[in-house]
């Protein structure tokens, strides 16, 4: 594979994240593991921070420092928010992709881009 | 270099700054997020000029259709006059020309104003009494030769400003309206969409309206209104819907009750249920929501697990005092 081209490219940009946002924030709704800590009465923001997260995890531009990421689920963490959700999000991700028959070396890709915020997001 | 006027202050933005990095620099409180145009904390809305769309990216049609930009990625193309989404722009001042009770609990207040109005049907304003006293109601009608707004006022409980207007309210009496605001209302494009309409009590003013804009502008797809109240004193315009439903090929409407013991030959259930269950999948549909809070949320969230896309809805819920000034 060629290095010239970033993920976020390959995966398709920000078509490819505009078609994955309401799939994946769907997934997330649904599984009961996890949707209380979506839960938020103003949908639309929710959803901005879903795209948020996957053009993150695409590789495509994004300004979230570690710091950031600790800070915006503190809240979460309060409400006991712990490596099996983490491992929710992670399995919606991968399902996501593969609805979108993206191929597997680039899901895996994704994936680690997505894991390597764990710890940040878990404050630990 | 361009500059950014907001409210009485004049910035110049340097070349290659965005106006959120122009405005955070003069010390002007901007919420902001992510500052790349995706979590929409900056949201602002520019009052003279179309912005780049480059920095509508992602915005919601009706909201890009209202000049709305996400500042963070907003580099001006020209002078800007711009706007947070909580601030006030000019007010016109309007007259009572008609007031009639639709049911003993709905009042059909007509308005007539002067100057220079722009609005969609279905987006609200903020309606000012004399000694200030203001509250939000939806535009029931679509911009017309005669300078009118229709408004549906239901009459709450202790409803300071529904009472009056109710009571003492008189023809010719002039209030104060802010600019039309809101995302809910109608976009012409994709005529051929199944539009679903789903409301409670006076939430049917902005539905009535988007229905006649829809209409107005030829949408071809079918359209679906459910109307819902608990009791027969929320539900009106049935008889005008019933017509529009015999005339217009691609209009259905249902009115719902909900609550029990009337006699009625209406469907008896919740709207929004009703609605729901009508079809296997919303994917593809456009759907407006108006009313009842956890009506509209609830159905909001339902509507997107069932396909509907997050874009395509559209949804105004009905505080109670929304607004108080």
């Amino acid at each position: 594979m060629s290095d010239s081209q970033s993920l976020y490219d390959q995966l398709g940009g920000e078509a490819a994240v505009n078609a994955a946002v309401d799939i994946f924030y769907r997934k997330v709704l649904a599984d009961h593991r996890i949707n209380r800590f979506f839960d938020n009465s103003d949908m639309e923001k929710q959803a901005a921070k879903q795209k948020a997260f996957l053009t993150m995890a695409f590789g495509g531009p994004n300004n979230y420092s570690g710091t950031d990421m600790r800070t915006a689920h503190a809240h979460l963490v309060k409400m006991g928010l712990n490596d099996s959700h983490f491992n929710a999000v992670m399995e919606h991700l991968g399902a996501t992709l593969t609805e979108l028959n993206v191929p597997a070396e680039l899901i895996g890709k994704a994936a680690a881009i997505a894991e390597s915020t764990r710890k940040d997001v878990l404050g630990k | 270099m361009r500059s950014i006027t907001i409210g009485e202050s004049i910035f110049s933005c340097q070349p290659d700054e965005t106006v959120l990095e122009t405005l955070l620099r003069e010390n002007v409180q901007v919420p902001n997020g992510c500052r790349q145009g995706l979590c929409q904390a900056c949201l602002m809305r520019s009052l003279d000029n179309s912005p780049p769309v480059s920095a509508q990216v992602g915005l919601k049609d009706t909201l890009q259709m209202q000049n709305y930009f996400l500042a963070c990625i907003c580099h001006p193309e020209q002078d800007m006059t711009v706007a947070l989404p909580n601030q006030q722009g000019a007010s016109i001042e309007a007259g009572v020309i008609k007031k009639q009770l639709l049911t003993p609990d709905i009042v059909q207040l007509v308005l007539e104003y002067q100057s220079p109005f722009n609005f969609f049907a279905g987006q609200f304003v903020n309606l000012k009494r004399s000694d200030g006293l203001t509250r939000s109601y939806s535009i029931a009608n679509i911009p017309q030769h005669e300078n009118i707004l229709e408004f549906h006022i239901r009459r709450l409980p202790n409803g300071q400003f529904s009472s009056w207007v109710y009571d003492e309210l008189e023809l010719g009496e002039q209030l104060t309206l802010s600019e039309a605001q809101g995302s809910c209302h109608y976009l012409p494009g994709r005529a051929e969409q199944p539009l679903m309409l789903v409301g409670t009590g006076s939430g049917l003013a902005p539905l009535y309206g988007i229905i006649a804009d829809a209409l107005a502008q030829n949408h071809s797809g079918p359209i679906h209104l459910y109307h819902g109240s608990r009791d027969l004193n929320g539900l009106y315009f049935v008889d005008q819907m019933r017509e529009l439903a015999a005339e217009v090929d691609n209009f259905y409407y249902t009115p719902c009750l909900s609550g029990q013991d009337i006699e009625s030959d209406h469907v008896r259930s919740r709207a929004h249920d009703i609605a729901l269950s009508s079809t296997e999948s919303l994917n593809g549909w456009r759907v407006f929501l108006c009313g009842h809070p956890e009506m509209v949320n609830q159905t909001k969230k339902m509507a997107f697990m069932k396909g509907a896309s997050m874009g395509d809805i559209y949804a105004d819920a009905f505080h109670v005092m929304q607004v108080e000034k």
